[in-house]
């Protein structure tokens, strides 16, 4: 679930507010305030469109987390999910040429299951 | 209600998925005034923004595509539709394509572009991009609450509440197209938040009917504490509470039922030993959601074991919806359209799920057909005289005795537990299913008989009853047919039964009804 919003990084853009598809930020005096976490997915929307990475967005999607934001600040993070999906950069080259191997790399995983479960089978296990 | 806020258009779009932007682009390319409302943001809305949507892919050579839609046709268990499996073949071929200048394309590895598959983030902002330049309007945080009829009964428009500036929305239009996509009864899979089945209720409240809701039942594997997208998963191992591998088949009815089975009576651990190793490199590039969660918890995806749970995936994976009544995506509701999730897939895949590929395909293919027949029919329909309207919902609007609290929470757990329960979904039988009904039932009644909500309350109220709804057209729906074919299996008759290869159609609100489909749209015109 969002977690913090770090103020001094945050640009007041209200951005967030308006992609976050399940309506849990409101805009507040500065930073946006997260008034609805109970509808929060953790879909990470909000970091993927937040151009000044000023968003942590928790792991559990069950329960609300307690962080130390300066460890988080440092923990690299922040804004990583932008950058791997090469958010900001939509025209740079090779940007999603490694796409392809979805397909292919799902399909050897359920390859590898099937022939383990024969494997399994017929030695009765 | 003065400060309510009004419009006027040729097409009204519910929904901002895929389908709907599919359908808003065609629609708008008409030339017709369109306009999108959409729950949450256009671009992030739905299960499309946070997945990866491969698309059905058969080049155009005639030999080919007749094999494939053959194979289709055969694995579809007699509820296929050839014709309109060749028309989405070759509508999502001609057309992803043009989203070249709005959707970077990578390569193919072979000198050219590879389109089939498109990741969900860069595809939604696309799709935006797309509709906006056809001219689309698009209104975000709009979420629809009821849809609004004629004195024919022909849906005209929708209302519903602008949720960012707490005003109603009411639009009139020419005609409607429904996209609200499927519903997983909020089992927390992501991006499915939102989808709880609005589009099913206000349809089926204006006379729609539903078909194919028994195929309501899909699992996706994911850490226990987030659901993610399941590329890492295809060659996990997993463990019982002891640490004793459990033997399963990798895939359907079998492989959740081992699993359901193990995860009711304690956790159950994967890990990906097995996994390609071309994988763990790559995995940030290719679904860079993927990784995070396991990132921040601490837990190396790659090398460690760690607990799983299976997030249910409702008629988003399955195939259940409104019943498609023409070759333009009406339903039988004049006015109203249907395209994606919204609508059933059946046409599409038959019995089984469509997966990824089949149902983008389908929700591209169906968003496009509505899209284009809706505008038509709006733009010769311009000329109307201004009609009197009236909303064509109740439940949450007009409860029919006192007005009293209804807990939502607590009707929303029981769903949950019903529909995704490894103990109900994956063991169907007659008795099972009439319990649950019964729960379903007393739910429905609730809502009906107290319900009162408005403004954001009544999105939220709206949203409960709209899941229980769907839980009882999907339960009724299994209740009533006694085989297993595809992807609907009942324990207490798993076999297919060779006299039961009609679609099922459902609806009704307080009285649910069933029927099989006597006859097909396709012998209906003839």
């Amino acid at each position: 679930m969002i977690t913090h919003i770090f103020e001094d990084l945050c640009d007041n853009c209200n951005d967030c507010v308006a992609i976050c598809p399940s309506h849990v930020l409101d805009a507040g005096e500065g930073a946006p305030v997260i008034a609805r976490l109970d509808q929060c997915q953790t879909c990470y929307m909000c970091e993927l469109y937040c151009v000044s990475d000023a968003i942590y967005v928790g792991p559990d999607a069950h329960a609300a987390e307690i962080i130390d934001p300066e460890a988080i600040r440092l923990s690299g993070h922040l804004g990583r999910i932008r950058h791997d999906h090469g958010w900001d950069r939509p025209d740079a080259p090779g940007h999603l040429d490694h796409y392809r191997l979805l397909g292919p790399l799902l399909q050897e995983g359920i390859e590898t299951a099937e022939s383990r479960y024969q494997t399994l089978k017929t030695d009765g296990l | 209600m003065n400060d309510i806020q009004a419009h006027r258009c040729d097409v009204l779009i519910i929904g901002g998925g895929m389908a709907a932007a599919w359908a808003a682009i065609a629609a708008a390319k008409t030339g017709a005034i369109t306009i999108m409302v959409d729950k949450g943001y256009v671009g992030t809305s739905g299960v499309t923004a946070t997945g990866g949507p491969n698309h059905w892919w058969v080049p155009p050579d005639p030999g080919k595509r007749r094999e494939v839609i053959e194979r289709k046709l055969a694995a579809g268990l007699g509820l296929g539709d050839p014709e309109w499996m060749e028309r989405v073949i070759d509508t999502t071929w001609r057309t992803l394509p043009e989203l070249a200048p709005y959707y970077p394309f990578g390569s193919d590895g072979k000198g050219g572009r590879y389109y089939s598959g498109v990741r969900g983030a860069e595809y939604m902002r696309a799709l935006r991009a797309y509709a906006l330049a056809a001219g689309a309007r698009i209104l975000d945080h709009h979420p629809a609450t009821q849809l609004l009829v004629n004195g024919d009964g022909a849906v005209r428009g929708a209302r519903g509440h602008a949720r960012l500036i707490r005003r109603d929305w009411e639009i009139q239009a020419g005609a409607v197209i429904m996209a609200t996509g499927g519903c997983a009864f909020r089992s927390g899979l992501l991006g499915s938040h939102g989808n709880t089945g609005d589009g099913y209720l206000m349809a089926v409240e204006a006379g729609a009917e539903l078909s194919g809701m028994e195929f309501s039942i899909q699992y996706s594997v994911s850490p226990a504490w987030a659901s993610t997208r399941t590329l890492p998963y295809g060659a996990a191992r997993y463990y019982d509470v002891d640490g004793e591998e459990i033997v399963q088949p990798p895939r359907g009815h079998a492989h959740f039922q081992a699993l359901g089975a193990a995860l009711l009576t304690g956790p159950v651990y994967a890990d990906l030993i097995d996994a390609p190793s071309a994988l763990p490199p790559v995995l940030h590039d290719i679904q860079p959601f993927t990784p995070p969660p396991f990132v921040r918890k601490g837990v190396d995806l790659f090398k460690e074991r760690w607990p799983i749970k299976l997030f249910g995936e409702g008629t988003i994976r399955g195939n259940g919806g409104l019943r498609i009544r023409d070759g333009n995506c009406r339903t039988n509701v004049p006015g109203l359209f249907a395209a994606g999730d919204a609508a059933t897939r059946e046409l599409a895949t038959g019995a089984i799920s469509g997966g990824g590929a089949v149902n983008s395909a389908w929700a591209l293919t169906s968003g496009q057909i509505a899209g284009a027949a809706a505008a038509k029919e709006a733009l010769a329909g311009r000329r109307r005289t201004m009609e009197q309207l009236r909303s064509a919902a109740s439940a949450a609007i007009h409860p029919v005795a006192a007005e009293r609290p209804v807990d939502r929470k607590a009707i929303e757990a029981d769903i949950d537990h019903h529909m995704n329960g490894y103990q109900h979904a994956l063991w169907r039988s007659e008795r099972q299913l009439t319990d649950s009904l019964k729960v379903l039932e007393a739910h429905w009644r609730a809502i009906r008989d107290h319900g009162r909500a408005e403004g954001l309350s009544l999105v939220s109220l709206r949203e409960t009853a709209a899941m229980t709804a769907t839980a009882r057209w999907c339960t009724a729906a299994a209740l009533s047919r006694r085989e297993s074919r595809g992807i609907h299996v009942r324990i207490d008759a798993p076999e297919l039964d060779a006299g039961s290869g009609a679609r099922l159609l459902t609806g009704g609100l307080d009285m649910i009804w069933t029927r099989p489909e006597q006859q097909r749209y396709a012998e209906a015109a003839a």
